[in-house]
């Protein structure tokens, strides 16, 4: 009875570790894969970004950059963040807050060109919000500024 | 004065919850009967204040009072009326007011559905949740007050987030806040059972129903929430792993653990420690949810409130009721006799596979939510967890206690028979597995997720059938006697894991199987997309309440048959100049055809248009009513109701005797 109930235990002890251990598994093969990094425009043009997986970019969408390709659905517009820029093409449609001179975060690849190919682009919530990453881009951009002059 | 008025009730309110939450409390520990007597009216008196206070915020909104700060900021005189009272809960200070409201709900309806429960233990419970009040209405009043005036009044309002201003975010809340606060009661349940050192069955048989109606709440809020953001957003996304999403998602995962393996304790007296430590978890989580989105950590559709005192507050207050209660649970649990034995196949060992399993999916989903915020915590860069993740991870970790879910109803309780339960679902495993492979096929190319999805669906669904014939195959009478007789608990499950099957089954075609385009349309061309006909006849300008909006007309056709006329709107609101898209929805069985507005092009009258095709999209929300009518039912089994007055009769025995 003694061996039987330890049996019992030890059995559901492994189910349980093998679960886990499972879940632990895909949890670090998922991560490394689809982990998404945040680059501001001055950092990639530091040459700081991967040319060859996915990031997000953040930071402010220049005046008058935005321009419209013949297809209707093609767009161009360039990302700064005050001190750098960054060119971003996108096809599809652009979500209700996109504006020039508004915060927003693009999702995509970096081309060996420097251009910006969007898979998708955030500009939600009211008129006065700034996506956190677009803020942060400024705000580094603004104290790398700063240490300059002094 | 209206406005001072709801504020000083949410003063009254607090005093009477600190004393809702100490007396009755001290009183249990001192065995004092007249102490714990104050339980009851203290909780329901807190009610009609909290009530009071809401019924205040309510009338200023209703009445456009910009001279209520909340109001000024979330309100607009050419707002609809029925937007106006939803408005009440738009903001944070409302929805916080919500909160504590449908807390003090809870407490009454404990206060007197609890009549059958011995005095200390209902003393403590009620205690319990008042201890939740006082910190909930502390945080109001001193972070969150939402009848701060401003002085001068405006002359108009803000408006309501034109997202909200939607007849899903009316309910959904309510929904959603019923189902987060109601895991406070099987909280508030746990806490009194460590306090008190008994650990029965009882105490199982007592919880469950409470457990499982908050469970069957929260998982509609989700649906409702998923169902507006799929309306609403104009993206057609009706799931985004988003910060928000999984707040809520969370405590569900915890839920539905704990639903089953309060069984476990009521039925065979086995997993009590564990038992206690979900109720602890879930409510944990249900606090968590509240702090992610409303304290201004994330920065997503719900989360509005940007200020740190208010996220150092509840993350306070956080660390005090999961830490206080994990204290007294690693003080008293040891305590705990478990139960009796089992084996390796047998209904306690899979219903023990599932929550396990449930437990690592919520750690995974606990992970991808919180690493990027502790990430950017301590300043180690910006990133963040994304769908793909929670996709490759999620899914194939659910997976198998989606394919035990059809067997462990059949298995017997202590030791079940592995040749007979394959007896009777072999049958079901060859169609399940016919399915899985052939639908795909049918619809359009094999895809592998798909026809994991329908193996999972269609097994679920005959395993449901398989408990109904193995129900039914004894006993005498005709079968729709037999079928009224079978309990409202069996009938509850059976409803909730066919909804389940349901679910995935949408789930299944709509992830694989959806097609979209984005198109540049003239006035007059059309596009095609799923065999369907998409004629674009321009716009007309259309006049709302508190928009202006360019209204699109689509004739959809196919074969040559019109299908339905469509009018997506783009919609720019009057009082905050914000641009919104309305998507328009042609809904039937088998499909969606969803269209939602871009950009005008040119003067031409040339816009672009996205257009969608979603097949069996509305399964899922078929699947998840299924699973609230299945909670509900169970939760009205007569077993509690027969336990409930068993456990009334010695007392009125002894009352006698005294």
């Amino acid at each position: 009875m003694a061996m039987k109930s330890r049996h019992r235990k030890l059995a559901l002890i492994t189910l349980v570790v093998a679960i886990l251990g499972v879940a632990v598994a895909l949890v670090l093969n998922a991560f490394n894969s689809n982990l998404v990094f945040f680059f501001s425009p001055t950092q990639i043009a530091n040459g700081e970004a991967p040319t060859s997986r996915a990031f997000r970019l953040g930071g402010l969408v220049e005046e008058g950059s935005l321009k419209r390709q013949a297809d209707g659905l093609t767009v161009n517009f360039v990302v700064t963040d005050t001190a750098k820029s960054i060119p971003v093409t996108y096809t599809g449609i652009l979500p209700d807050l996109f504006k020039e001179g508004k915060g927003v975060v693009a999702e995509g690849k970096l081309g060996s060109d420097g251009l910006f190919t969007a898979t998708q682009v955030l500009a939600k919530h009211d008129e006065n919000y700034m996506p956190p990453e677009a803020a942060h881009a400024l705000e580094q951009a603004a104290k790398a500024q700063q240490t300059v002059v002094e | 004065m209206i406005p001072e008025l709801g504020h000083f009730a949410l003063i009254v309110a607090l005093l009477l919850a600190l004393t809702q939450a100490i007396l009755p409390l001290y009183g249990a520990q001192r065995g004092n009967l007249t102490l714990m007597g104050v339980a009851r009216p203290a909780a329901q008196g807190q009610f009609v204040f909290v009530a009071l206070a809401f019924g205040c915020l309510a009338w200023s909104f209703l009445n456009n009072d910009f001279s209520v700060l909340n109001v000024a900021k979330n309100s607009f005189s050419q707002l609809p009326e029925v937007y106006r009272f939803t408005a009440t809960w738009g903001s944070h200070e409302g929805s916080m007011l919500l909160w504590v409201l449908i807390l003090a709900f809870w407490s009454t309806a404990v206060s007197v559905f609890s009549r059958h429960l011995p005095e200390d233990m209902a003393a403590r419970v009620i205690g319990v949740m008042g201890l939740i009040s006082v910190g909930f209405l502390a945080f109001l009043l001193t972070t969150s007050n939402p009848f701060v005036r401003l002085l001068p009044a405006a002359m108009d309002g803000n408006d309501m987030n034109p997202l909200l201003q939607d007849w899903g975010m009316i309910i959904h809340p309510p929904m959603l806040y019923m189902g987060y606060v109601g895991f406070a009661v099987a909280f508030a349940f746990a806490i009194a059972a460590l306090l008190s050192g008994k650990m029965d069955v009882a105490w199982a048989r007592w919880s469950r129903p409470w457990t499982t109606v908050a469970w069957a709440f929260l998982t509609f809020g989700i649906m409702l929430g998923s169902w507006w953001a799929y309306r609403e957003l104009g993206w057609g996304g009706w799931w985004f792993w988003d910060p928000t999403e999984n707040a809520s998602f969370m405590p569900w995962l915890a839920g539905t653990a704990l639903i089953h393996s309060l069984a476990v304790t009521e039925k065979r007296g086995a997993f009590k420690a564990w038992t206690v430590l979900l109720a602890l978890i879930a409510f944990s989580l249900s606090l968590l949810g509240t702090f992610l989105v409303r304290s201004g950590v994330l920065s997503s559709v719900h989360a509005f409130a940007t200020d740190p005192a208010r996220g150092a507050f509840i993350l306070g207050f956080l660390a005090v009721v999961i830490g206080g209660s994990l204290v007294l649970y690693a003080w008293r649990a040891p305590k705990m006799v478990t139960g009796s034995g089992f084996t390796w196949f047998s209904r306690e060992s899979l219903l023990l596979a599932n929550n396990v399993i449930l437990v690592a999916a919520l750690g995974s989903v606990l992970l991808g939510t919180l690493y990027p915020l502790l990430m950017d915590a301590m300043g180690l860069g910006k990133i963040s967890v994304g769908p793909p993740y929670f996709n490759s991870v999620f899914v194939p970790v659910m997976a198998p206690a989606l394919f035990l879910m059809a067997i462990g109803p059949l298995a017997r309780w202590k030791e079940a028979s592995l040749p007979d339960v394959i007896t009777r679902l072999k049958w079901a495993l060859g169609v399940a597995l016919a399915v899985g492979l052939l639908v795909p096929l049918g619809l359009g190319g094999f895809k592998p997720w798909a026809a994991l999805g329908f193996f999972l669906a269609a097994w679920i669904a005959l395993s449901v059938l398989a408990g109904f014939v193995d129900r039914l195959k004894h006993g005498q009478g005709s079968l729709v006697h037999k079928l009224s007789t079978l309990p409202r608990g069996f009938w509850g499950m059976q409803l909730a894991h066919f909804g389940m099957a349901v679910g995935i089954a949408g789930i299944a075609v709509v992830a694989n199987y959806q097609t979209e385009r984005d198109v540049r349309m003239e006035l007059n061309s059309y596009a095609e997309l799923a065999g369907y006909t998409f004629t674009f006849r321009g716009t007309t300008e259309h006049d709302g309440p508190n928009y202006r909006a360019a209204r699109g007309t689509l004739e959809v056709s196919r074969d040559g048959r019109q299908v339905a006329t469509l009018h997506p709107e783009k919609r720019v609101y009057n009082a905050s100049g914000m641009a919104m898209t309305e998507a328009d929805i042609h809904p039937n069985v088998y499909r969606d055809i969803y269209v939602a507005m871009g950009e005008q092009l040119d003067d031409g009258g040339a816009w672009t248009v996205r257009l969608f095709y979603k097949p069996f999209i509305n399964w899922l929300w078929f699947g998840a009513l299924f699973m609230v009518f299945g909670g509900f039912l169970a939760a009205s089994d007569k077993r509690y109701r027969i336990a409930l007055r068993r456990s009334e009769m010695p007392k009125h025995v002894a009352a006698q005797g005294a």
